[in-house]
């Protein structure tokens, strides 16, 4: 089973899209990147996802699996090439998993939002809640952490992933807004945290450049203000 | 050497559909546990000490370390006690099983309770959308007797709450979501489910309490949430 095809369906911009990708990189498992045309759904897209009709999708062998995390958690039980993403202790198990959901229910929408924000005061307050949320974040990546480079210790894991997947559009969003989210003073270890994530082995290739992020954030912004 | 803190407890709120998940998963893995009732209107310490970012019930607390989030606690109960097992030990099988799990929430439970709480065209979206995802559900059940097949799991768990809640919901907001003559799949599933010896043993809060419940939250919430199925989209 585990030397049948891989392949991700996904595209380039998505943080979503990175995390099975680093994942799959952490197992050192080879897989097809199969990237979706931008504003339309490929076939096999839409027959591998029917309920959601959205990317990320890892289909292994003909088997299609859906939902970012699940995916993650899904790679970590079928490979253990590499090391493990998950911890192994389950309680330090269902913590990484509380802040994974922490992040994608509050607080990568919180980061949106800033963008969508219309006048300064909201994309203050807007920026203020994000910040306050990094906060947290230290706090838990002190606990997490235990003193090593990364929220699974040695080597980067679950809550890694989840978090550092969003470096792109955070950088996007401090220099397209003038903000300063994550600050070296407020969250010292989250600073030093991001470089080394981002220039993990598992993470530099799948990475967006700033820059073509950027130059994409730019075409989204136009196309939704044009509509 | 018995660690005399390998004590279980809950903290919980009598009505809470989140808290009954937790307590069906203790009960089918047959762990004692303490019940501490924490009224979520007139909060005590226990729920910023051991919750802090949500203050929300349930709180799973073992051996003193505390765990919030059902569907997190679960996971954490199946690891910890692997009699029983509530999730598959197929990978792709425990991928399938929390995908539905998500769906579920997000589809139906989420809109539901939009449901409740709301009239008119966020009232009629929120409806729709719950059945649309009701019907999703019918497909997966058809020809099982659980969601994963002959043995209660981890899902039937998560959407326990069709089967003594929904009906509550629907009465309080006048809404038909669930109608058995649609979903003959779901309710075979409602019969196994609340007839399974461990499911029919344990606590549920009463309908009349329910009812009284519900009429009061949809009274206080109706026209507060930002709409979600009215919205004019772009």
């Amino acid at each position: 089973m585990a030397s049948e095809d891989v392949k991700i369906l996904g595209a380039w911009p998505s943080p979503f899209v990175m995390r099975p990708r680093i994942a799959l990189n952490i197992k050192s498992v080879n897989y097809e990147f199969l990237q979706e045309q931008f504003g339309s759904k490929s076939d096999l897209l839409l027959k591998s996802n029917p309920v959601y009709k959205k990317i990320p999708v890892l289909i292994h062998g003909e088997k299609p699996i859906c939902e970012s995390l699940i995916i993650v958690q899904y790679i970590d039980e079928v490979w253990d090439s590499g090391h493990s993403i998950l911890p192994s202790d389950p309680y330090d198990r269902a913590v990484a998993k509380f802040w994974a959901t922490y992040i994608d229910d509050k607080w990568f929408p919180g980061l949106r939002t800033i963008s969508r924000a219309e006048g300064e005061e909201a994309k203050k307050a807007a920026a203020e809640e994000v910040t306050a949320g990094l906060v947290l974040l230290e706090d838990a990546f002190i606990k997490c952490s235990k003193g090593r480079s990364f929220f699974g210790g040695e080597k980067i894991g679950y809550l890694d992933i989840a978090l550092g997947c969003f470096l792109g559009w955070l950088r996007v969003t401090e220099k397209m807004g003038n903000l300063k989210l994550l600050d070296e003073n407020k969250t010292p270890n989250l600073f030093k945290w991001a470089e080394k994530f981002s220039s993990d082995a598992a993470v530099k290739e799948v990475m967006p450049e700033t820059g073509k992020l950027m130059d994409f954030a730019k075409v989204l912004l136009a196309k939704s203000k044009a509509s | 050497m018995e660690n005399k803190d390998s004590t279980v407890k809950l903290v919980g709120f009598w009505v809470s559909p989140y808290v009954q998940r937790v307590r069906w998963a203790l009960k089918l893995k047959g762990v004692e546990y303490e019940y501490i009732e924490e009224d979520i209107f007139n909060r005590s310490h226990l729920l910023s000490e051991l919750n802090p970012v949500h203050q929300k019930v349930p709180i799973l607390v073992h051996s003193g370390k505390p765990l919030p989030e059902s569907f997190i606690i679960l996971e954490y109960i199946d690891e910890t006690w692997k009699h029983n097992p509530l999730l598959p030990q197929d990978p792709h099988e425990r991928a399938t099983a929390r995908f539905w799990a998500k769906f579920a929430e997000e589809k139906l439970f989420d809109a539901a309770w939009i449901g409740l709480c709301s009239e008119d065209d966020e009232h009629e979206g929120a409806v729709k959308s719950s059945i649309e995802a009701l019907e999703k559900i019918e497909e997966n059940l058809k020809g099982k007797n659980f969601f994963g097949g002959d043995r209660i799991g981890y899902v039937d768990i998560i959407i326990g709450w069709i089967s003594y809640m929904l009906p509550i919901w629907e009465e309080v907001a006048s809404m038909k979501i669930y109608d058995p003559m649609k979903f003959p799949a779901i309710t075979s599933w409602i019969s196994n489910f609340r007839k399974h010896p461990v499911i029919k043993e344990e606590y549920l809060p009463s309908k009349d309490e329910m009812i009284v419940y519900f009429q009061w939250r949809r009274k206080v919430l109706k026209g507060t949430f930002p709409p979600v199925f009215s919205m004019k989209k772009n």
